[in-house]
């Protein structure tokens, strides 16, 4: 349970991490986007120097990073096998039948590879500098606008906020669960998939039933205290934007500047 | 021994630190600490589902290592059964009987045999026959508690560990369960260790007590030499049993007692003869 990375919080107090989450959450979506801009050597690097910039920023060990590619990494080589296999055009250094390496192919390839890499230490910089709270502020706060379109803003961020509250609450279940079926016996992890795929209902019923309790009781718990929703609800965590915050935006707008400028 | 969670990240922190102890054959242990002292890790260490960072743990003669490989640890795990805080969360199948069955299939016993099992469980939990056919979801909090133990004594163990077993249970229910796991101890020879905050069920089962405190072993000897010392255990955040504190208020009064007593039958043994009654037999 623990090697689980996503939505693993690192505390600091780095530039990163004082940013506001929705300066954050922006910024990793408009790189994110800018990223697809680049197509060649120069504008791969410029990236490239600029996710460094950032991790250097946030005074993470790049490890936790590299952690983050990890349980994509067989996506990444799949694809990049289909773009150096695929790819045709320039000089062939193999060929085989239809497939063929050549020389579009694995410059394609390797540029697909830097983006995968990119997007990932992007989207895992975010998670690691934001406390999941934070972001659902930040959502709720960015969607705001949509309320004019009868969108029911908050009661979406309670529901966001809610479920991230409780993975740690059921993760912490569920490694009791586990260790209380397997002192009775249950090995998991093994035996072939039919046998796996019986272990886990010991472990599924008493979660469900679990969450269907802590449910009620949340519900319960609001009521109590007068819970109503709705939208003059003042907020104890207020955003507000600093002077980083505006430094941070004119950088992605010089990024996108520069990326433009070199793109091919 | 020692135990570090999640070792190598920047969330490590020590569970267990430079913990040494034996727990004998045969013997009722009782483990007290205030939370998170690191009890409940240390538990964790007699079964094997957690493997120590550093030192080794020796559990009848299989000895268990950071190395050790995490298959083959079902043996262990049968002789040593384990009922959690709150067990009652373990219970998924559709009637009691094939929840307290399920531990023994695990372990080879044909089901027919283990439901046959089931019903002599239930008994000795002292739960109504009826119960084996319910569904364990429309029993009350307390008859779910003892279906679960139910459920870990099908298993047979030889040690039965148990985690704060009558936590959340009412006045009755807690005698009657330590109660049925003392007659198991006596009777079947069953090693106990019993993780509690109950000082009183100390000082009445125990025979040996660890005391920890900040993942260390601080103290360890008998219930007595524990509760000799009032303001060592005040300055643990642990308290005395009632016979205890009341002897040891009795003692300011000008009464004597010598040893200390521990169970309201000692109490009175030693207080009689001073208020000038008839000696207790």
């Amino acid at each position: 349970m623990t090697k689980l990375l996503l939505g693993r919080y690192l505390p600091g107090d780095s530039w990163v991490h004082k940013l506001d989450p929705r300066t954050k959450l922006m910024a990793s979506f408009y790189y994110i986007g800018i990223i697809f801009l680049a197509n060649n050597w120069q504008t791969y690097l410029l990236m490239f120097m600029a996710t460094m910039v950032m991790v250097a920023a946030s005074k993470i060990k790049l490890g936790f990073f590299l952690r983050g590619v990890r349980p994509m990494i067989w996506l990444i080589l799949f694809t990049v096998m289909l773009q150096v296999f695929f790819t045709k055009g320039g000089a062939t250094y193999w060929s085989w039948g239809w497939l063929a390496i050549t020389q579009y192919g694995l410059t394609n390839g390797a540029f697909i590879f830097m983006r995968f890499v990119l997007i990932i230490f992007v989207s895992t910089l975010l998670t690691l500098t934001t406390q999941p709270l934070s972001l659902a502020d930040a959502v709720e706060s960015l969607l705001k606008p949509l309320r004019v379109l009868h969108v029911p803003v908050t009661e979406l961020a309670l529901v966001l906020q809610i479920a991230l509250r409780f993975v740690p609450t059921l993760m912490d279940q569920t490694t009791k669960i586990m260790n209380a079926q397997r002192a009775r016996g249950v090995d998991f992890g093994s035996g072939n998939l039919f046998q796996q795929m019986k272990a886990v209902v010991p472990l599924l019923i008493p979660l469900f039933v679990d969450s269907f309790g802590i449910a009620e009781d949340l519900a319960t718990a609001m009521d109590a205290r007068g819970y109503q929703g709705g939208d003059g609800r003042t907020k104890y965590r207020v955003l507000q934007y600093h002077r980083k915050d505006i430094v941070a935006g004119m950088i992605m707008a010089g990024l996108t500047i520069a990326l433009i400028f070199l793109k091919a | 021994m020692s135990f570090t969670y999640q070792a190598g990240t920047p969330f490590a922190g020590d569970g267990l630190k430079d913990v040494t102890t034996t727990i004998k054959d045969g013997s009722y242990t009782a483990i007290i600490g205030h939370t998170g002292s690191g009890k409940s890790t240390l538990l964790q260490h007699l079964n094997a589902l957690l493997k120590p960072t550093a030192g080794t743990v020796t559990i009848g003669d299989r000895v268990i290592t950071n190395e050790t490989n995490n298959k083959n640890l079902k043996p262990i795990r049968r002789e040593v059964g384990m009922v959690f805080q709150f067990a009652e969360n373990q219970l998924f199948e559709q009637t009691v009987a094939k929840d307290i069955a399920f531990g023994p299939t695990n372990f080879g016993v044909p089901a027919e045999e283990a439901e046959k099992q089931a019903a002599a469980m239930v008994a000795l939990v002292g739960l109504p026959p009826e119960v084996l056919e319910q569904s364990p979801f429309d029993l009350s909090g307390g008859q779910m508690r003892r279906v679960a133990i139910a459920g870990v004594l099908a298993m047979k163990p030889s040690v039965l560990v148990l985690d704060e077993p009558t936590a959340g249970l009412d006045p009755a229910g807690r005698a009657e369960m330590m109660t049925m796991f003392n007659r198991l101890h006596q009777e079947q020879g069953l090693t106990i260790v019993l993780v509690t905050h109950q000082m009183d069920d100390v000082a009445d089962y125990a025979d040996h007590v660890l005391v920890m405190d900040q993942g260390r072993l601080v103290k360890e000897g008998t219930p007595r030499e524990i509760f000799q010392d009032a303001d060592w255990l005040a300055d643990h955040q642990l308290g005395l049993p009632k016979t205890a504190a009341m002897a040891r208020r009795l003692t300011a009064q000008g009464f004597r007692f010598d040893p200390l007593p521990l169970t309201t039958a000692q109490l009175a043994d030693q207080l009689l003869p001073q208020i000038g009654g008839p000696a207790h037999d």
